[in-house]
Order: structure tokens, then sequence, then C-alpha cells
């Protein structure tokens, strides 16, 4: 259920960045915002605090404010509104001992 | 003028919140009468939802980014570029609070206060949402969301997706998609084909844009895609590897497989910072909410404060841009200094064909109340606080709740972090409906600050400096 949900129409020949996703490598192409790189990736953003259930944002333009997460550094950020940039680790399940 | 510590009449601190076809068209008539403006935007570059540029690195031409709409969008982009020295041009920044004559703005950078003297809000839309069961699943987009995946991101939301809901940008973003390669499933309109044609006649006041709308569903139907009008949508399920919306339609119910979702019943105002400053509201029939009061050229409530392009209602990019040079031509009056006459009757022209356009298309695509009210329990209407039609059904008669900010109080619906902006609508359908009230009766959502979430680290930044 859990698989990649957007797809590229164009703008392909950009130059790659990499970051992390809950510990991962994983690429992206230079203009692309989290909820891109997200949803390229597997498709989901977080879960909801109330359910558990997967997120994955909604308005994509800065409204609904569902797409928020956290950073490994602690910073906070709108996956819809910011550009990824290489070396961001974005956090989505802490880590465990497993 | 209320305000105590105005600068000089000759100099007056002028901010437009919003970079999108009113704001710039505002921008550019102050900027030709010799004045100074400040211009605040939360998006990186200029242009708003309907002229968005996507992020330097993608470079597809204009025409694949706009349509038909292309020689408007480079024309309002290549004025931003020749304003852009003459203004004090702020992107990225969310102007979170206002407090008498002072706007409280976030970025990047930290907070910062900035003062006005006069300030024109055009900040412009968002979706306006009719909620479905299963809608806070991955794979289901507001309709404006999926058109920002194409345009900004050069991406789908889904190879089939299903697009429902009702308005032109069902169809216009359909066909965008069907056009870009993807293979929508069906479009299905809450509205009713005999709406649409009761509403033609005024419709036809603008009739490059009817005949825009006209040609996209068409061409739709050409290519094989289900179109269908009072189809309304239930719930969402995920199935295998399909998301399948259950409708009905006639009293029947069906059901339609794709990969996505993307759901939008019209527009609606982003009129949160109008409500902070205490701009009078004043309940608007044909779209069932409360709009910020405002004269022929925009002029709200307040001496200080104008309002510009679909904030003050929807009536789409065209007057926005002839919105946003009234509004200006306001402020300038209102200064004391003189305007050109001819332009503005001109303007004013234009402003009242959009307004007999727009009651056409309130008209055509209605918001779907009906259907709200008949919504099953478990449907959850708040995403932020995950608040179920079912909790609101159940506490409004335990609580004699009749009024928003007081289902608000008790179940947390519009209470997140999108401080309603999504559920709001849907919220006074249910609360009407459930008390047998008239809808203009259970008043609406009080805006609180911080307007959006601001980071924490940005209020260390201001304490440190």
């Amino acid at each position: 259920m859990y698989s990649p949900r957007f797809h590229r129409i164009a703008e392909t020949d950009r130059p790659k960045i990499v970051l992390t996703v809950d510990g991962r490598p994983v690429d992206a192409a230079d203009g692309d915002t989290l909820l891109t790189v997200l949803m390229r990736h597997d498709g989901w953003v977080r879960d909801s605090e109330f359910d558990g259930q997967r997120r994955a944002g909604f308005c994509a333009m800065g409204a609904c404010q569902d797409c928020w997460l956290t950073l490994a550094d602690g910073q906070r950020l709108r996956a819809c509104t910011t550009v990824a940039r290489t070396g961001m680790a974005i956090v989505r399940k802490p880590a465990t001992h497993d | 003028m209320t305000d105590g510590d105005m600068t000089s009449a000759d100099t007056p601190r002028i901010a437009i919140i919003g970079a999108g076809p009113a704001g710039i068209r505002a921008a550019e008539t102050l900027v030709e009468a010799g004045l100074r403006v400040t211009l605040i935007d939360e998006a990186a570059l200029p242009g708003g939802q309907i002229y968005r540029q996507p992020p330097p690195t993608l470079r597809r031409p204009a025409k694949a980014l706009y349509g038909f709409e292309a020689g408007k969008a480079e024309a309002l982009h290549s004025s931003f570029a020749r304003l852009r020295s003459a203004i004090d041009y702020r992107p990225e920044t969310l102007v979170w609070g206002a407090r008498d004559n002072r706007l409280l703005l976030s970025s990047r950078a930290g907070n910062t206060e900035i003062a006005f003297d006069k300030l024109i809000l055009a900040t412009g839309a968002m979706d306006r949402i009719a909620p479905v069961a299963g809608w806070t699943q991955p794979g289901v987009y507001s309709l404006g969301g999926a058109q920002v995946v194409l345009k900004h991101q050069a991406c789908l939301i889904g190879k089939r997706p299903i697009f429902a809901g009702t308005g032109p940008l069902l169809y216009l973003i359909a066909w965008q998609y069907l056009r870009a390669g993807s293979r929508p499933a069906a479009v299905l309109d809450t509205g009713s084909f005999a709406g649409q044609l009761r509403a033609l006649p005024r419709l036809a006041r603008q009739p490059r844009t009817l005949l825009k709308g006209l040609y996209f569903t068409a061409a739709l139907r050409a290519k094989g895609i289900p179109v269908l009008y009072s189809a309304l949508p239930a719930r969402i399920d995920a199935r295998d590897d399909n998301l399948v919306l259950t409708y009905t339609r006639n009293g029947r119910s069906h059901e339609i497989a794709g990969d996505a979702v993307a759901l939008g019943s019209g527009l609606k105002p982003e009129t949160q910072l109008a409500e902070i400053l205490g701009c009078a509201f004043d309940f608007h029939s044909p779209s069932r909410s409360y709009l910020p009061r405002c004269d022929r050229m925009g002029r709200s409530s307040l001496a200080t404060t104008y309002i510009a392009g679909d904030t003050g209602g929807i009536r789409g990019a065209d007057a926005a841009e002839a919105g946003g040079a009234l509004a200006a031509l306001a402020v300038l009056e209102d200064l004391g200094r003189s305007v050109p006459e001819v332009r503005k009757r001109q303007l004013l022209t234009h402003m009242r064909r959009a307004e007999i356009f727009r009651s056409g298309l309130e008209l055509a695509f209605a918001y779907p109340a009906p259907a709200i009210a008949g919504l099953a329990d478990d449907t959850v209407l708040c995403r932020c606080e995950n608040v179920t039609i079912g909790d609101l059904r159940a506490a409004i008669p335990q609580w004699n709740i009749t009024e928003m900010n007081r289902l608000k109080a008790i179940t947390r619906c519009g209470m997140g972090r999108c401080q309603g902006r999504v559920c709001g609508s849907a919220a006074m359908e249910v609360l009407a409906s459930e008390t047998h009230a008239p809808i203009e009766s259970v008043g609406r959502l009080r805006g609180q600050i911080p307007l959006k979430p601001v980071v924490g680290s940005n209020f260390e930044t201001k304490a440190a400096s």
C-alpha cells in the first residue's frame, strides 16, 4: 500500500541531490519539494498523532498544514513548501534497537 | 486616519500581502504613482497560485505550464520584474498576525514587525473542500494541490486519478492531467447538468472563459473519460493498489477505481488576516460563506485596509488583476492623490462583468451542502484533529451548540494547525443541518494568531537580537 505515488512527466535532467529518509539514502532532483521526495520514495509523510494512520499532505500549497515533518536536527518543516537540499535527514520514525 | 505614528503624508507606508495577480497589479499602480510599497509573499517566486512559478531548476516554457493563460502569466511575471527594484519585496515571508497597524512577519531570517499606514490584502484563495470518508489517506489531494504538483514539480499525483467535486477547476485540471500523459479515471461533478444550463446566460458574459470550459469537457469526453453530473462522493477505500471512490448518482451507489483522487468544490478566500485586523464581514448567500465587507474599489470597513482579488470573493485571475489596480487607486484617492478617472471607470466596468460571471459560476457549481448533510458518521471532517462528522452530530445536541466557535471549543473541529481552512465550510453545513438553522446563523470560525504555524526557533532569534 505504501509505494511511490508521484510520477515525473518532465524536467528529468536536473542535478541530482541526496538526502536521507529514516536513515536511508534517497535520490532526488534539485528543485523537488520534500513532499515530492517522499511521495516518489514510498508515498507517505507522517503518522497522524491521533490514530497513527499515515498522511501524505493534501493541499500541496502551504494551507492545510498536513505535511509538517521533522529533520534529524530537530528542525520542523512543511514538506510541500520546502525545497529539498543535499544532506537533509528526514526522520519519520525514530531509530530503534532492532 | 486612526493610526498615531504615520511618518508623513508624503511617505505613507503601504504594505501589500500576496504577490499574485492582485498584489502585483496593486504594487504596479502604486509605484506608477510614485509611492514605495512593501510586497510580502509566502512563496519564493511571484505569481500567486494561478501563475505560480516552479523552482529555477525546472525550465519548462510558459506554454507548457500555463496553457491558454501563458500570455497572461508572462505579462504578470514581466510586470513584476520591472517593479522589482522599485519595491521592498519580501518573498518566503509569512504574515502570521497583525496588531493595530503592525504586521507580524516570519521568515528564515527570524521574526520581525513592520508598520503600515495602508494595507492591501491580496491573500488569494484555496480549495473549498467537501469531505468524503477516507479522504485523509495518502493519494488524496485537493484539486489545486494536484495542479501545483503538475505545474511546480512536473509530477502527476497519479496515472489514473479520479477528479471529484465541482467548479471550473475540476474540468481544467482533469484536462491538464490528460494532456500531461495521465488518464483520468473519471470526472465526477456534484452539480447537475440542469444547473450548468441555467447558468449559461450569466457565464456567456465572459465568452472566452465559458468556451474554454466547454472545450475541456469535450476534450475529456473525446478521449473516453467519463464526465458525470450529479455524482455525490461518499467514501474512498484503499483496495490493493487502488483507491476506490464510492459515489451515489440518481439514488444508486457506484464505484470507480483509480490510483489517486483530487477533491475540490470551488475556492474559498483566505480571509484570516482581514478577520484578525477586525474587518467587518457579511454573509454572502450564493457561496454560503462570510466575506469581508468591501466597496466596489476594495475598501474594507477599516480606513487602513483594502481587499483585492479573490480575498474579497472568488472572481478569478483576470478580475484579480483589475481588483488589485482598483484597490491601489482607492488607496491613492484616500491619500488625497489624483487618480486616472478613465482607467478607474474601465476597471469598474471589468469588475461588474466579473461579478455577473461569478454569479453564474455560483449557480452552475454550488457547494454540495446536501451531500455533506448525508455523509456517514465515520467521515473525518477535521483532518488536523481527526474529528468525525459523528463526533459533531453527538456533541451538537448534547451541548446545545448553535455557533461555530462553540462547536470548535467543544469538539476541537477547526482547532488544529490549519485553523479550519479545510473543514470550516463543511462544519458550518453540519451545524446548520443538525440544528435545522439557516447557514448564516451558525456564524464562522474566528481567525487566531499565529495564522499559520511559526517555528519556535524564530522566537529565539528575536529574543537574542
